[in-house]
């Protein structure tokens, strides 16, 4: 029972998706994370419950939503298409679609550690002179680093998962757009093809596993400096 | 270097409306909690935008509604010494120290890391987490920290409030240490403890229910009789300087100030300097005629300059002593008895232990 070529495959394309759908989600929730911990606006209430949808509302329906929005003849996806960027049925549409199931996670974590950050200190490190943005990178980030960590383990480990919207929005094309639930899904379509799920089933369990040693590891690392011990 | 602040800031509930000036030295802040002192160093530190008025440091507008210009906390320059210290808990005690020298102009003369230091005796706590000092270590840092930013002025938040008494005897030598040292720092000191004030302070300004009820010297603010009930009767009582003259076998040092000389035990200053006495109110006792036959040591002949009396059984009466001022409190049936008025001649009788040693500074 060894992994055969298009389980490493769908392995290789999971992990290049989610690293990718990571990357680009960080600066985009912590920028969202802030604005709704620290922000004061109208709307504020609307704005958290647009960015928590895709955690209630049914993969499939996100997934339709954004073959709506960027697929070939949508408005958004020819406006992409011009520029050379075709999100449906590329990787990349994968990557997007990540990115939007993820998202909630990722803000939450990051909101929730933002929260927990007393602006006394901030407010000290101001009183010493510190400019807006030195506060932010020397008092701010290092401080709200294990919630930073945390929600790109989550948002991570969500990409890794992501099935139904992926499906929907870019189908199940091999090297191309199917990761590894879409392999195991089609694995265990293919009569004889239960081998072939397990394995990559282990596979899925390895990698969760790893990340979330990794994370735990670092944010132990972090947390001890943080206390200040 | 003269602070001027003139604000006007609503709250629910509060508003604030308070004037003064505080120049070199040490300008205490005094009031009961939730009479608007924290309120008021925050607006001087720029982390509270009042409604109205203006603060100005020297010839630099820091505020003001008028022209709508606000300079941010990080432009004013002036050291904050937060209650709680709020040491950065992942930077060690020497990046703490140094966090803010970097944004300092360049050129701005004040005390480097090595002074700084040695002042407050930080050298073996360097490379030691916050987490793990003291709280009087941690006051001490967060001062050393407000040092190193070079600032104009140093702003002061009840500093010693949550330290117990021994850890406030840690503090206070290098509070003056830095009162009178070479730096020379105008400071805005925050308290409610009336001891740490008629220790340490120069100008006092009384806070009460967001309003300067007294502001002026130390030595003429605690002698008005007027500001008994705001400092507490228990607490109210006149400070004077007296030059220390010997200590005697038996314990009791010899001290003189202009009315005359007093016999004091546990005083630590050497012979030659000047020390600060309290002398509370309530262990004041006066007497028409120079008593004989008593067992205290120390009577000053006096002259009434005021008499302050309340709604209550008791009086406050001003004491000129020499060039000095004092304050006794009677009951309002010993005025009408001696026939206290002003201007009357007659002595004042200080028990020895009236002054406590832990409150005698310099």
């Amino acid at each position: 029972m060894t992994p055969d070529a298009a389980a490493w495959e769908a392995l290789r394309l999971s992990l290049w998706v989610s690293g990718w759908a990571t990357l680009f989600a960080i600066p985009l929730a912590l920028w969202m994370a802030w604005l709704l911990a620290r922000g004061q606006f109208r709307g504020k209430a609307l704005l958290s419950a647009f960015v928590h949808l895709p955690l209630v509302l049914p993969p499939v329906v996100t997934g339709y939503l954004l073959l709506i929005l960027f697929g070939r003849n949508a408005p958004i996806g020819r406006l992409l298409d011009s520029v050379g960027l075709s999100l449906a049925f590329h990787w990349s549409g994968a990557v997007l679609a990540a990115v939007i199931m993820g998202f909630p996670l990722m803000v939450r974590a990051m909101r929730l550690a933002i929260e927990a950050v007393d602006p006394k200190l901030e407010e000290a490190a101001a009183t010493l002179g510190a400019p807006r943005w030195s506060v932010f990178g020397r008092v701010t980030l290092p401080l709200i680093a294990p919630g930073i960590l945390a929600g790109a383990v989550m948002g991570f480990a969500k990409a890794m998962g992501e099935f139904g919207a992926t499906i929907t929005f870019v189908a199940n094309i091999p090297g191309q757009t199917q990761t590894l639930p879409s392999a195991i899904w089609t694995a265990l379509q293919i009569p004889g093809g239960e081998n072939q799920a397990v394995v990559m089933v282990i596979m899925a369990c390895v990698v969760a596993m790893g990340a979330v040693l990794v994370s735990e590891t670092l944010a132990r690392r972090v947390a001890a400096r943080i206390a200040g011990t | 270097m003269t602070l001027s602040v003139n604000i006007k800031h609503a709250f629910t509930g509060f508003d604030l409306d308070v004037a003064f000036e505080a120049g070199a030295g040490i300008t205490a802040l005094f009031g009961r909690s939730g009479s608007g002192k924290t309120t008021v160093v925050n607006a001087v530190a720029g982390l509270l935008k009042p409604d109205r008025g203006n603060i100005k440091l020297d010839h630099d507008t820091l505020f003001d509604s008028a022209s709508r210009s606000f300079v941010p906390p990080a432009v004013r320059r002036l050291g904050y010494v937060f209650q709680d210290a709020r040491l950065f808990p992942h930077f060690s005690v020497l990046e703490n120290l140094t966090f803010g020298a970097k944004y300092a102009p360049a050129h701005t003369q004040g005390a480097g890391l090595d002074d700084v230091v040695r002042l407050l005796g930080l050298e073996d706590l360097l490379s030691r987490g916050p987490a793990t000092l003291s709280g009087g270590e941690k006051q001490r840092v967060a001062l050393g920290r407000a040092l190193l930013c070079k600032p104009r002025m140093l702003l002061m938040d009840e500093p010693l409030a949550s330290l117990d008494g021994p850890r406030k005897q840690d503090i206070l030598p290098y509070l003056e240490r830095l009162r009178d040292g070479p730096l020379g720092l105008p400071i805005l000191y925050v308290s409610h403890a009336v001891d740490e004030i008629a220790r340490l302070a120069d100008t006092l300004v009384l806070l009460k229910d967001g309003r300067v009820q007294h502001s002026g010297p130390l030595f003429d603010v605690l002698a008005n009789p007027s500001a008994v009930p705001l400092l507490g009767v228990r607490e109210a009582g006149a400070v004077v300087e007296a030059t220390v003259l010997a200590h005697a076998d038996d314990g009791l040092s010899h001290l003189r100030i202009s009315a005359g000389d007093l016999h004091l035990p546990g005083v630590q200053a050497d012979v030659g300097t000047k020390v600060r006495l309290r002398v509370l109110a309530q262990d004041v006792t006066l007497a028409l005629t120079r008593p004989k036959g008593l067992s205290a040591l120390n009577i000053l002949p006096v002259t009434v300059e005021g008499i302050h009396q309340g709604g209550g059984p008791g009086a406050a009466i001003s004491l000129k002593a020499g060039e000095e001022k004092l304050l006794a409190r009677v009951t309002a049936r010993a005025v009408a008895d001696l026939g206290l008025t002003t201007g009357l001649k007659c002595f004042a009788i200080l028990k020895a232990t009236s002054v406590a040693p832990e409150s005698i500074g310099r």
